[in-house]
């Protein structure tokens, strides 16, 4: 079947079975790799992207699923000049990873959390990332580097 | 994952109608449980309708005090629509404790219900605040509507259009998390509503029940001293690698305090 959606700010389309997941898309058809899959059973977030301004787990959703969505992937939020987005920002500040594979879902996770709430305590961070699995347990820095993008934003 | 048809209807009827062709057809409203059940080869359908195009499975109205919810609302717009908050606030905290955020922006109410898994929250809301399951076919009430795991009143061809939620005068929602998965290892909802006190057990047996005995003293008494020795036996209850059925029983009894105490 054929499926076309815009992938950070580009109209993209392609024939896909309709078993194809949207991860599967994003990483083999549009070749953005930055989206990872992780356990692959929509329980770490490592393949968070943003569906029409909301994270969704892209391992546990159809392409087509996303037909006419707005998708944005890790790979769509630094600006032309290469500008890190302020939590890829905060990320880098406060060395908010550590073997990076979690690193995009834990960012485009972070930004919807912020989006969705002004002011986060260091508890409602703690409590709304828990989405987001870090393997190297490396939370304590995430957590400071979201704490530091909400303040300023 | 098998391959299958996909089917993407524009009204309830379109989808009814796919529905009655024939063959392992399912309804596919936000996927968080049944992508990773096909995923797994647990379910594998030969159709899948996708209900995200339906307009008129979207959205929630608030009609004096009643709240009625689209099917195809997701958890995240009930967990922070104002009208739940302001008239069923233990609604949206419920709503807003099930999965994780990602989970949250797709998964569906009516999705949950059709679903009924056993530790699913959203059971326990319909069945304490006595709601009614509006379907393309007729109103079920809270009390015909869940059977057993996996299982409802739902008929092949029924399609769960919204649900209505009467405002409780008092209500709660507490749950014992699994600390991985955040589904319930036991989950109540106790409350305080125009028919009488209700208490809704989601996550301890194989699907949602009411502990017709925790109602009799809550009425008598709205206070969790009214629960002192009573218990639930755990001959019936789930015993799983997370927790035995004795622990389970404990848990009902605890848990359902915490909520009576919350709704207080």
């Amino acid at each position: 079947m054929k499926v076309s959606m815009t992938v950070n700010g580009k109209a993209v389309s392609a024939e896909v079975e309709t078993r194809t997941l949207l991860v599967t898309f994003i990483r083999e058809n549009l070749r953005l790799t930055g989206t990872h899959v992780g356990c692959d059973t929509g329980q770490c977030g490592a393949c968070t992207v943003h569906m029409n301004g909301r994270a969704v787990k892209s391992c546990n959703l159809l392409a087509l699923q996303a037909e006419g969505a707005d998708i944005v992937t890790i790979e769509g939020l630094a600006g032309a000049d290469g500008t890190l987005h302020p939590m890829q920002e905060a990320f880098r500040e406060h060395h908010g990873l550590q073997c990076g594979f979690c690193t995009p879902g834990m960012v485009m996770s972070a930004i919807d959390l912020v989006n969705n709430h002004s002011d986060p305590s260091e508890e409602t961070i703690r409590a709304e990332l828990d989405g987001n699995l870090c393997r190297c347990t490396g939370y304590h820095n995430i957590v400071k580097a979201v704490m530091a993008a909400a303040a300023n934003s | 994952m098998h391959p299958f048809n996909y089917q993407n209807p524009k009204s309830v009827a379109e989808a009814a109608a796919f529905l009655a062709k024939g063959g392992d057809a399912k309804l596919l409203a936000g996927g968080q449980s049944l992508i990773a059940a096909m995923k797994l080869r647990l379910s594998a359908p030969t159709d899948l309708i996708d209900l995200s195009g339906i307009k008129e499975l979207a959205g929630m109205k608030t009609e004096g005090t009643v709240i009625t919810i689209g099917a195809m609302t997701r958890h995240a717009e009930v967990a922070r629509s104002k009208d739940v908050l302001a008239g069923i606030p233990a609604l949206a905290s419920l709503a807003g404790s099930i999965g994780d955020r990602m989970v949250r922006n797709m998964g569906t109410i009516g999705g949950a219900l059709a679903h009924n898994d056993p530790v699913a929250d959203y059971p326990a809301a319909v069945l304490g605040l006595n709601a009614t399951v509006n379907t393309n076919k007729r109103k079920i009430g809270a009390d015909a509507f869940f059977k057993d795991m996996f299982e409802t009143a739902l008929e092949a061809g029924e399609i769960i259009v919204s649900v209505s939620f009467p405002f409780p005068k008092r209500a709660a929602y507490v749950k014992f998390k699994n600390p991985a998965s955040r589904y319930a290892i036991v989950g109540v909802m106790a409350a305080e509503t125009a028919g009488g006190v209700r208490v809704a057990v989601t996550g301890a047996a194989s699907s949602v029940f009411r502990v017709a005995e925790m109602e009799t003293a809550l009425a008598a008494n709205w206070s969790p001293d009214s629960l002192a020795g009573i218990s639930v036996p755990a001959d019936e209850l789930n015993s799983d690698m997370h927790a035995s059925a004795e622990y389970r029983a404990h848990l009902i009894g605890v848990i359902a305090r915490r909520a009576v105490e919350a709704a207080r």
